[in-house]
């Protein structure tokens, strides 16, 4: 792998600081600390409804935070509309079921926020569109509704379509859970080359393989607490927290 | 390889004709055995309808093909018709009064006619994907070029009306660029307001310019009141309805309560009491002297009370769209208007395209309510003058019996209309 190409630069690409998340009296989220450098790759792993969902939805402002603080390219997320509309068109962001727009093409997936959100001529997005097909290796599809595709091909189209308002960080919440096995490596590989692009990264996900391979930390989340963070080797071999052992032996004990 | 033209004597060097398939499942008598008369209820049944259908069209026939139609009144109808035969003179002797009405003048007739026909050409481009764009200018005209044509009068009135609309759509275009969305439909409402109300003092002082000759509401009649009310309503009430379905689900509240409160009243109000409050009641609340036009007072009515029944299809559409198709448009950074217009409206308006037909067919039907607020579109010009008048007294079926088929014909249209749409719509599904 290109080791040199997956630097991590010091500059902040996200922080956040001291966040909590209610969901009506119901804490989800508590006390979260994170900063992410630019060109980081962070798989955050952890059981179901620990919260990890949440959590890269509040970095988009798709959840709103009651306490705390998140930047994001320097830009302190608060409720003011102009404010959430420049963060999102600077992080894109994967669902596990893809939530393509079912009544236009792949490529007016592709081209529609450029066009709406960055005004860009239809033309040029067209062809930006086309590149990044390319890249998730699907462009002959282009001219298919999204219910024509696989599974597979349809989160590389999701992938695709954030990749068209050239963002600066990547979510991913969960892309392969809802795809079958033969499906899920083909996703991953296009992960792995957008992480060699020197992509920051935010996935949540349960392939440890692809966190070995390509994260530079993984975090541990339970109960909305960030339990453990450590470097993939460290995180895998040498766990602290009698939770992420737990979870470990869980997931990787069958 | 040997080539196909070398005889050996064992190759065939024609194909084989295809035998034809086994006689008992194939032809006519296939057919009917596997359709009519699969078993020995279901033969009963097929024999019983055909029996019904027989008795139908024996009385059905005789009366059509032997009716008269040149007549000048019931009781020559009922001198010159020997057996069974309808008495549809009345309905060749009353042409216009049904299509327009008593007192729309005899020589303007073609105005109304002329709107109707190009009614189809407004709607095309609206209707039908592969029809030109350009002609969408022509559907934005048409309203205006419509009232003038029906309701005559200098040409300087819908001209002011159109203006008025050009004019707060350039206000909200330019304020809404600089100071938002809510200054820029404010703005537009007040640069038309200016318009309208200078416009109108103009149009005033001038009621021969270009005109033609002025026909006032009451003069209204027959079934082109249904037409006119029909097609106002339903493309009023859908933008309305939209309107209403969004606001209902939005989030601030009181935009959210005034819609839930407007639905949930009008919903719960039969609409002849609306029309009855048309009629008389919002006479009070009106300045004395005013005169308020009844047609749109009506049209007021009815859109309101078709809206709110739309409003509630939608948002039957808009609940059946998954979270996940607001959270992409979100996180992609599109805007609230945006998002609406470009991923949601869309979905939901299709999956609400049956639901939105159901209520138009219906309002199309109820215009014929305004009967009974003694306007006289079809069914109150039957009702009344027609069926009043000495020479026409008694003749119903042949007079319900054409007003079912102007209906039928409408709503059919609409309903075979709706059926092509969401097949052509149905392409991103499998
Ligand atoms: N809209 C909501 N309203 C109320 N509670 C919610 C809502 N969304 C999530 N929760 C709760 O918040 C907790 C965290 O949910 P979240 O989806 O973040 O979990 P997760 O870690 O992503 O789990 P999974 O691995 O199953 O996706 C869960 O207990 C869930 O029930
Ligand atoms: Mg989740």
């Amino acid at each position: 792998m290109a080791e040199a190409q997956m630097q991590v630069s010091d500059e902040v690409a996200i922080s956040i600081q001291n966040m909590n998340k209610w969901y009506g009296s119901f804490h989800v989220l508590r006390d979260i600390d994170l900063t992410v450098y630019r060109g980081e790759r962070i798989v955050i792993a952890g059981p179901s409804g620990s919260g990890k969902s949440t959590l890269i939805r509040c970095i988009n402002a798709l959840e709103e935070h009651q306490k705390g603080s998140i930047t994001v390219d320097g830009t302190l997320l608060s409720s003011d509309i102009k404010n959430i509309d420049t963060i999102r068109s600077e992080v894109g962001m994967c669902f596990q079921h893809f939530n393509l727009f079912p009544h236009l093409t792949i490529l007016e997936n592709c081209t529609l926020a450029p066009i709406w959100v960055r005004k860009t001529p239809q033309k040029e997005a067209e062809e930006t569109a086309m590149h990044f097909l390319e890249k998730v290796k699907i462009p002959e599809q282009a001219d298919k509704y999204p219910g024509q595709l696989s599974g597979g091909q349809q989160q590389r189209v999701a992938i695709a379509r954030s990749l068209c308002m050239r963002p600066r960080i990547m979510l991913f919440d969960e892309p392969t859970s809802a795809l079958d096995p033969e499906m899920i490596s083909e996703v991953l590989d296009t992960m792995v080359q957008l992480a060699e692009e020197g992509m920051t990264m935010i996935c949540v996900t349960h392939e440890m393989g692809f966190a070995r391979k390509v994260a530079n930390r993984v975090i541990f989340m339970d109960a909305g607490q960030i339990v453990e963070q450590n470097e993939p080797e460290e995180f895998f071999e040498n766990p602290q927290n009698e939770r992420t052992k737990l979870f470990l032996s869980q997931i990787l004990g069958h | 390889m040997p080539s196909r033209d070398t005889n050996v004597a064992f190759v065939r060097t024609e194909f084989i004709e295809p035998s034809p398939p086994p006689s008992s499942t194939q032809g006519p008598v296939a057919w009917m055995r596997e359709n009519l008369f699969s078993s020995i209820p279901y033969s009963i049944l097929t024999l019983l309808s055909i029996y019904f259908i027989y008795t139908l069209l024996a009385g059905l026939l005789p009366w059509l093909f032997g009716g008269v139609w040149d007549t000048s009144s019931i009781r020559e109808c009922r001198e010159v018709i020997e057996g069974t035969g309808g008495c549809f003179s009345v309905l060749s002797e009353r042409w216009n009064q049904l299509l327009f009405g008593i007192s729309y003048p005899q020589n303007a007739y073609w105005r109304p006619a002329l709107a109707f026909v190009l009614l189809f050409v407004a709607a095309a481009p609206v209707m039908f994907p592969a029809v030109p764009r350009q002609l969408l200018v022509f559907t934005g005209l048409y309203p205006f070029l419509a009232f003038w044509l029906i309701w005559g009068g200098t040409i300087l009135a819908p001209m002011v009306g159109l203006l008025g609309f050009v004019a707060g759509y350039m206000a909200f275009v330019q304020l809404e660029k600089t100071n938002g969305f809510a200054a820029g439909f404010f703005g537009g409402i007040v640069a038309a307001l200016i318009v309208w109300l200078l416009g109108g003092f103009i149009s005033g002082a001038m009621p021969h310019f270009i005109a033609l000759e002025a026909v006032a509401s009451r003069n209204m009649g027959g079934f082109m009141l249904n037409m006119i009310l029909g097609t106002v309503c339903v493309s009023l009430s859908l933008p309305l309805g939209i309107a209403l379905a969004l606001g209902r689900q939005s989030d601030l509240l009181i935009i959210k309560w005034i819609c839930v409160v407007f639905i949930e009243f009008i919903r719960g109000v039969p609409l002849i009491t609306l029309l009855f409050v048309a009629n008389v009641v919002l006479a009070y609340f009106l300045p004395p002297g005013t005169n308020f036009d009844l047609i749109l007072r009506v049209i007021i009515m009815i859109t309101m009370f078709s809206a709110a029944y739309i409003a509630e299809v939608i948002r039957g559409g808009l609940a059946a769209l998954p979270r996940g198709q607001y959270e992409a448009a979100d996180s992609l950074g599109l805007d609230y208007a945006q998002s609406m217009r470009l991923i949601i409206l869309p979905q939901a308006l299709k999956i609400s395209i049956p639901g939105i037909v159901n209520v138009a067919v219906g309002l199309f039907k109820d215009t014929t309510l305004v009967s009974v607020i003694s306007m006289f579109d079809l069914v109150g010009m039957i009702r009344g003058p027609i069926l009043a008048s000495t020479e026409w007294n008694g003749v119903y079926w042949e007079l319900w019996g054409f007003a079912s088929l102007l209906f039928f014909v409408v709503c059919y249209g609409i309903s075979q209309y709706s059926q092509w749409l969401e097949r052509q719509l149905a392409t991103d599904h499998r």
